[in-house]
């Protein structure tokens, strides 16, 4: 509604002499009167210029031998060396297998643990109570990863509470964190523990959106509650649920490093190391620039493929999109 | 609501009792580290399985934390971090929000677009780690607090925010003299009070978490913010340094009570403060959802 007064406030402004200017005239007429504008967007173009799109250009060393002596410009382009070396080196399958897996995991049991809880909130009709367990669940989200990691070492080592509580049932104790075979069932779990609250309340909202009516029309009918999660609440937040997984599948092969990087260590990268691990270790701890670029690289433009077809795909099928 | 049928009630209780659950899980971990931080060692070292209240009650991990320099640099480092950082991405913000919500922009989507692809596609750690270095911030808080001066995502918020200002209120502040800068600080902003709340609460909670952008930039121990202080702790294992002057025996029992203490100390400003700030995260993730 704001818009369209404007637009003609706009419109009107500069009165007769818009028709007779051109364009890069118009634009200097602009830059005169609004100049504060534009002066105002110059430290977020120079931020998003240095900050974003230098980074991008750094990319250039991907291909090239970079040394900082030379600079980025100045070293020599070794065209697609180090990709060639990332894709058949012994890593690349485990890197991927790993990343991916992870995320798998994720989807499956990650994503539907907020729907899930959203669902079961709602059927809470004791509004304290609700809001009590809400408080409670939306916590952990606040907290460090650095203590909740601290405290996962805690809780899982040797002779840790979990140990000493399975131990009550004779089982042996297990190193959790240091057998590759539990690292997926930690790192997943530990993230629902931490994020299902929080990942609740966008359902909720949209829950909050339904209308009303639907639910009294169906009680009319003699719907039980159930059916009514099934045939009212599910349908309604429906375009949220596509959004919210679209986004995910976005996220692919993203796996923050900042928590495996937590957890993991050399006897569980088998199943732990994922790409960005993988890069922070080689890129800044061992200075291999050049080739870690390359792998930053190939996980960014799977990652862009990745969320522009999800997101076509959504297009395509049903309404909702990001852009 | 009246007679429910049998179903209905079976479903109540065990979904009341899944939620009780569900809390239970989420608040224990942080309960038996309170009261195995409240312990004494010795007692603590022999218990097994769970607790249900502090055994014995002994403040020496809570000396032993604060006489730690490290702890309370940490401390200090972080209270910087998160002031003059949540500052400089407020003011970054609100300036490029302001300028993307003006109507009559040349360039504008152009901007937009610019400033969106960022969010699908980006460099990457190491051309940044290599950017940061050339820009000789390696090494300093500048690093901590200008690479990411503006968290995109929030930036299309507070547009979406800015542009909800009735315009009839700003042509009328312009008529009456006002300037860019006026128009902003003294509209727009009042205007979107509940936004900027948000914005404040999720960057300063951005750094106060952060641990991975000083770990790659950061060399000099006095500057660690808390967070990899913590780190040291928790996830390395050195709390040798804070129990000095203890026999070797107890040092371990007392070491295992000081990382309960270190979590505590470092987790209850956010506790204590969650509940009142609740409201304004919650509303945060909500004002998200409407731009998509």
């Amino acid at each position: 509604m704001w818009q369209v007064t404007n637009k003609k406030l706009t419109n009107k402004r500069p009165a007769k002499s818009r028709l007779d200017m051109t364009k890069g005239q118009m634009i200097r007429k602009d830059l005169r009167l609004n100049w504060i504008i534009y002066l105002m967007a110059l430290p977020v173009i120079a931020y998003y210029l240095i900050f974003h799109y230098g980074p991008m250009y750094g990319l250039l060393i991907a291909f090239k031998d970079y040394s900082p002596a030379q600079g980025i410009w100045g070293s020599p382009w070794v065209g697609f060396k180090h990709f060639d070396s990332f894709f058949n080196g012994i890593y690349f399958w485990r890197l991927i297998r790993n990343t991916v897996l992870i995320n798998v995991y994720d989807l499956i049991f990650g994503f539907p643990a907020g729907i899930i809880l959203a669902l079961l909130l709602n059927e809470i009709r004791k509004m304290m109570f609700k809001r009590f367990v809400q408080t409670i669940s939306y916590l952990p989200h606040f907290i460090s990863i650095v203590v909740v990691a601290g405290m996962m070492f805690d809780f899982l080592s040797r002779d840790g509470l979990i140990n000493q509580l399975i131990g009550m049932f004779g089982i042996a104790p297990i190193d959790f964190l240091k057998e590759s075979g539990w690292f997926r069932f930690i790192f997943v779990s530990s993230g629902i523990w931490q994020g299902v609250g929080w990942g609740s309340i966008i359902y909720l909202a949209s829950i909050a959106n339904i209308d009303p009516t639907l639910y009294e029309a169906a009680k009319i009918d003699g719907a039980s509650r159930w059916r009514q999660i099934f045939h009212i609440t599910i349908p309604g937040i429906m375009p949220t649920i596509v959004i919210m997984l679209i986004l995910n599948m976005g996220n692919m092969l993203s796996v923050g490093s900042e928590k495996v990087l937590l957890l993991y260590n050399p006897l569980t990268y088998e199943t732990a190391d994922v790409i960005s691990t993988y890069v922070y270790r080689k890129g800044i701890l061992e200075a291999s620039y050049s080739f870690t670029a390359a792998v930053g690289l190939f996980n960014s433009v799977i990652s862009l493929i990745l969320i522009v077809s999800a997101n076509a795909i959504s297009k395509r099928v049903s309404e909702n999109k990001l852009w | 609501m009246g007679a429910q049928s049998t179903g209905e009630k079976v479903f109540s209780v065990i979904n009341t009792v899944l939620m009780l659950l569900l809390c239970f899980i989420t608040l224990y971990p942080f309960l038996y580290v309170l009261f195995a931080s409240l312990s004494e060692a010795s007692s603590f070292i022999q218990h097994r399985g769970m607790l249900l209240k502090p055994l014995g009650l002994n403040f020496e991990a809570y000396k032993a934390v604060f006489k730690n320099p490290m702890i309370t640099s940490g401390y200090r480092n972080t209270l910087f971090y998160v002031s003059a950082g949540t500052a400089i991405n407020l003011f970054m913000t609100a300036l490029g929000a302001y300028v993307l919500s003006r109507r009559n922009l040349y360039f504008k989507n152009f901007l937009m677009f610019g400033i969106v692809l960022t969010m699908v596609f980006s460099g990457g750690l190491i051309p940044s780690y290599i950017l940061v270095n050339k820009l000789g911030m390696m090494n300093t808080p500048w690093a901590l607090l200008i690479p990411g001066a503006i968290s995109t995502f929030n930036l299309i918020i507070m547009r979406t925010a800015f542009q909800g200002v009735p315009v009839s209120l700003e042509e009328s502040a312009k008529i009456d003299g006002a300037g860019e800068f006026t128009i902003l600080f003294r509209i727009v902003i009042p205007l979107s009070m509940p936004v900027i709340a948000v914005m404040i609460l999720w960057y300063a909670v951005g750094h106060w978490n952060s641990y991975f952008s000083a770990l790659v930039y950061l060399r000099d121990r006095t500057m660690y913010p808390l967070q990899l202080v913590l780190r040291e702790i928790l996830i390395a294992n050195s709390t040798d340094s804070m129990s000095t002057g203890v026999a070797a025996d107890d040092k371990y029992a007392i070491g295992e009570t000081i990382k309960y203490a270190t979590i505590i100390v470092s987790t209850l400003p956010i506790i204590c403060l969650y509940p009142f700030l609740q409201k304004y995260f919650v509303k945060g993730v909500l004002i998200g959802a409407i731009k998509e």
